[in-house]
């Protein structure tokens, strides 16, 4: 046997393995644990604002750590941003490509991040001593587009690209430090743990990755929906991730059993799930879906228990705020909404 | 040449399913139930879930008062 079928073989034998293991601690589902609470009653949450401005669909938004700013990125090529309670627009920020498919703010609020089909990822400083935002770092090496970008710190940003991999880059220098490569698609999105020691990417391979920061390694792969992942979040405890999938899916994987506990699906849902963001307590699930909808999620029993319904396209981009005070929704129709 | 690169890949995903097979892993059971109890522990905090009371909205404005 030529050493390629012997790797074969041994790669089907561990999949199968890896299968069996998972299988072993599979004592009791997420459903048995949870039959004795109740489902939570209807979350209806109202639209506060409306965040007017941008000119073209609005692909990517991030709120600041402060829950009170956010930035979001349209075709129109603009960054914005703003200031949630007074809907002003603190800035506008002009880019040079405007296709643009995320943006990201950073922890300190000093920088704000955006990439797209440039394949670059372009760092701005909020604070420069002028007044004026410029650009600070083009970080350029992915040969295919930017899907995500998330900060580490003002030193630090991971980008998700279409080349298939992600990079870990060091902003100072505009060098790649990392590159986490295994996923077989594009990959589409990412998130950090609340630690900051790990990243969770999500492909058009329909799988989900968990990567170690430092040690540049892919630690768990995990598999079960049936087409591109478009988005993904950590569970606020760090300990599990979900997922939101072109297979009209949404799903969790539990980080430690190192497996799937939950599927969030309909038979009345048939559209792809394009942004997923937990509730601050991680008991909702708030997802966007092509339909111009937003669902909500009891995330531990499984049911719907709510719809976000006001926008007139597609909604691409959601996000809750730190303190857990509000959520945020961009859509193609150009507006974003804030609820609670 | 391109058999060497299809060996040299084959040969990374072997090691890297390895190391896949090799992670801790807990019971479901404990995982599901210690989801549960952080949900249930935080619901309280939860705006979202519990609701926020006007006055304290960020988001709302103020009502204004009527002074008699």
């Amino acid at each position: 046997m030529g050493e390629m079928e012997q790797l074969r073989k041994e790669a089907e034998s561990l999949k199968d393995e890896i299968t069996a293991a998972r299988k072993a601690v599979n004592d009791a589902s997420l459903q048995d644990t949870v039959s004795g609470t109740a489902v939570v009653g209807r979350v209806q949450l109202k639209t506060r604002k409306t965040l007017r401005g941008h000119l073209a669909k609005i692909y990517a938004m991030h709120w600041s750590t402060d829950s009170k700013l956010c930035v979001s990125a349209s075709q129109d090529g603009k960054l914005i941003v703003w200031d949630s309670h007074t809907t002003n627009k603190v800035n506008a920020i002009p880019l040079k490509s405007s296709w643009v498919m995320t943006c990201a703010y950073a922890p300190s609020g000093n920088m704000v991040a955006c990439g797209g089909l440039d394949n670059m990822c372009s760092i701005y400083n909020l604070k420069a001593k002028d007044g004026n935002v410029k650009v600070m770092r083009e970080l350029a090496a992915h040969t295919g587009y930017l899907s995500c970008c998330r900060f580490l710190s003002d030193s630090e940003i991971i980008t998700s690209s279409g080349d298939c991999t992600c990079v870990l880059w060091d902003i100072e220098t505009g060098t790649q430090k990392t590159v986490f490569a295994g996923h077989l698609g594009d990959c589409m999105s990412l998130a950090v743990s609340p630690d900051f020691k790990t990243f969770i990417s999500g492909a058009c391979d329909s799988t989900a990755k968990l990567w170690d920061i430092r040690e540049g390694q892919c630690r768990q792969t995990f598999g079960g929906h049936e087409s591109d992942i478009n988005a993904i979040a950590f569970f606020p405890n760090g300990n599990a991730v979900i997922t939101g999938s072109d297979d009209a899916t949404c799903k969790l994987y539990d980080l430690r059993a190192d497996q799937e506990l939950i599927t969030y699906q309909d038979s009345s849902i048939m559209c792809g799930v394009t942004s997923i963001a937990p509730s601050l307590s991680g008991r909702l699930i708030l997802a966007g879906y092509d339909d111009f909808n937003c669902n909500i999620w009891d995330s531990l029993k499984s049911e719907r228990v709510g719809v976000l319904a006001g926008h007139d396209n597609r909604v691409s981009c959601i996000g809750v705020t730190a303190d857990g005070m509000a959520c945020c929704t961009g859509s193609w129709d150009s507006f974003l909404k804030i609820w609670n | 040449m391109s058999s060497n690169s299809n060996l040299t890949s084959m040969r990374r995903i072997v090691e890297q399913l390895k190391f896949e097979a090799n992670v801790e892993r807990i019971k479901v059971s404990q995982a599901a139930a210690e989801l549960q109890q952080y949900c249930l522990q935080n619901a309280s905090k939860d705006a979202l879930l519990v609701g926020v009371p006007t006055g304290s909205n960020p988001f709302r404005d103020p009502r204004s008062c009527a002074l008699l």
